[in-house]
């Protein structure tokens, strides 16, 4: 049996006084999706940010592709691709820049830059500095800076945000189901995020409402309460 | 590795800078004004000896600060730097090229500054005195880099970081202040006098030494989360 790409017992994380994070369990095995469901400020990004190792956890266990965070987060550093609320790229700089930059930081060879600039469709706007594009063109090219070094692991922050629906379709192979890559995915869309999810943790104030198999109802009770 | 991801970082540094041109044309506007307002404010149309050494090095420390402010600016916009640090490299890296960007813009700053002041201020030749003072310089930008890479980097994710660069940042360069215009005092004299520029161009060394070493090996935690 493989080991677990993403393996929690009993994550903590804090800010301050305050738990982002309490005893969060569970187990995601390789080219499997989590989807991460629960209302503003239940701790889905923080959980995100702690796999990217862009956080600490402040208790409990957390391995991700066989490696102890925080201890080993240079290892997974270049494993993951990220793709939060923010672009993580420089308005200054034009889509296919940031893109060199980003291939140079990971050592990818510079023609995976011009592959992954059609791969999300935006060769016409590719020496456009990013200040002067739409945001569905930034997410995209977001996209194209989190997927560039070929990840095994995409940490999803509701990717499709500011995406048309023939750009959301478009970027699938990428970051959907069909990229085969093991996914950590935060959405709102309950029947859409469910439909993509092997494995659902519901976050609630922080805590783990559940973790496993879930239906709609379940997803829904987390937002109505 | 840390090099290679060095020269990207500051590669991309320098292409913001020459495209935004934020850093460097408001530091010499900030000297040149400082220049006329003394040139005014103590009603002198020539300075000489350790009052042109102090209105000098004062002037470029002050403007250094506004460089160490925006040392980290573009990486704010976007949360460009967790891009960075998402990245398998080296943190020190970001240092050593927020290091050398200064230092760059520090010397493309002195080469408009310096003229400026001996037009509107230094009484005694400037040209005279150019080798000594290019060594003085060039010594002492090395310690405003090392040192405000750091403080930089402190201040990156504070929200009081206008108040934190000054704060910090200044009370530090006073060794390097006093070094730097006691051995440019005699050099800026009307008459030119014996002095000891060895022993202050060795302090300047020890200070650069001192900080680069200091910064090094801290810079990674301050990074961390």
């Amino acid at each position: 049996m493989s080991e677990a790409a993403i393996a929690l017992a009993g994550l903590e994380r804090n800010y301050g006084e305050r738990a982002a994070l309490s005893d969060v369990t569970l187990e995601l095995a390789p080219g499997q999706t989590l989807g991460v469901f629960g209302p503003n400020g239940a701790g889905k990004t923080t959980l995100l940010r702690v796999l990217a190792g862009l956080l600490r956890p402040h208790g409990g266990e957390v391995r991700v592709l066989g490696e102890d965070l925080p201890r080993a987060a240079w290892k997974v550093r270049g494993r993951v691709g990220y793709l939060g609320h923010q672009s993580l790229l420089y308005t200054d700089l034009t889509v296919r820049e940031n893109l060199l930059f980003h291939a140079r930081l990971h050592r990818v060879a510079h023609a995976r830059v011009d592959e992954a600039i059609a791969a999300v469709g935006l060769e016409r706007r590719a020496r456009d500095v990013l200040s002067e594009l739409s945001r569905g063109m930034v997410q995209r090219a977001a996209v194209a800076r989190a997927t560039l070094h070929d990840p095994a692991l995409l940490l999803l922050d509701e990717p499709r945000a500011n995406l048309d629906p023939a750009a959301a379709e478009a970027l699938e192979p990428l970051i959907g189901r069909a990229s085969g890559r093991t996914r950590v995915l935060v959405s709102h869309d309950v029947e859409r995020g469910l439909a993509e999810t092997d494995v659902a943790l519901g976050l609630r104030g922080g805590r783990q409402a559940f973790a496993g198999r879930a239906d709609v109802a379940q997803v829904r009770e987390l937002y109505a309460r | 590795m840390t090099l290679r991801a060095a020269l990207a970082i500051l590669r991309k540094d320098l292409a913001i800078e020459l495209r935004t041109r934020q850093s460097v044309p408001a530091m010499v506007l900030f000297s040149v004004t400082v220049f006329v307002l003394f040139h005014f404010g103590l009603d002198r149309d020539e300075l000489d000896g350790p009052l042109a050494s102090g209105v000098l090095w004062v002037t470029l420390l002050l403007a250094t600060v506004l460089a160490v402010n925006r040392l980290f600016a573009s990486e704010r916009e976007d949360g460009a730097l967790e891009g960075i640090l998402l990245a398998p490299i080296d943190r020190t890296s970001v240092y050593l090229a927020k290091a050398a960007a200064l230092f760059l813009y520090l010397v493309v700053f002195e080469l408009v500054a310096l003229p400026a002041f001996a037009i509107l201020l230094l009484g005694p030749n400037l040209l005279d005195a150019f080798p000594a003072l290019l060594a003085i310089l060039l010594l002492a930008d090395v310690g405003l880099a090392a040192l405000g890479a750091l403080v930089a980097g402190l201040a990156a994710e504070t929200r009081a970081r206008d108040l934190i660069v000054p704060l910090l940042l200044l009370p530090l360069l006073v060794p390097l202040l006093i070094s730097a215009a006691k051995a440019s005092q005699p050099l800026l004299a009307l008459q030119p006098r014996a002095h000891e520029l060895g022993k202050w161009l060795g302090f300047l060394a020890l200070y650069d030494l001192v900080f680069v070493l200091l910064a090094v090996a801290v810079f990674d935690f301050l990074l961390e989360d």
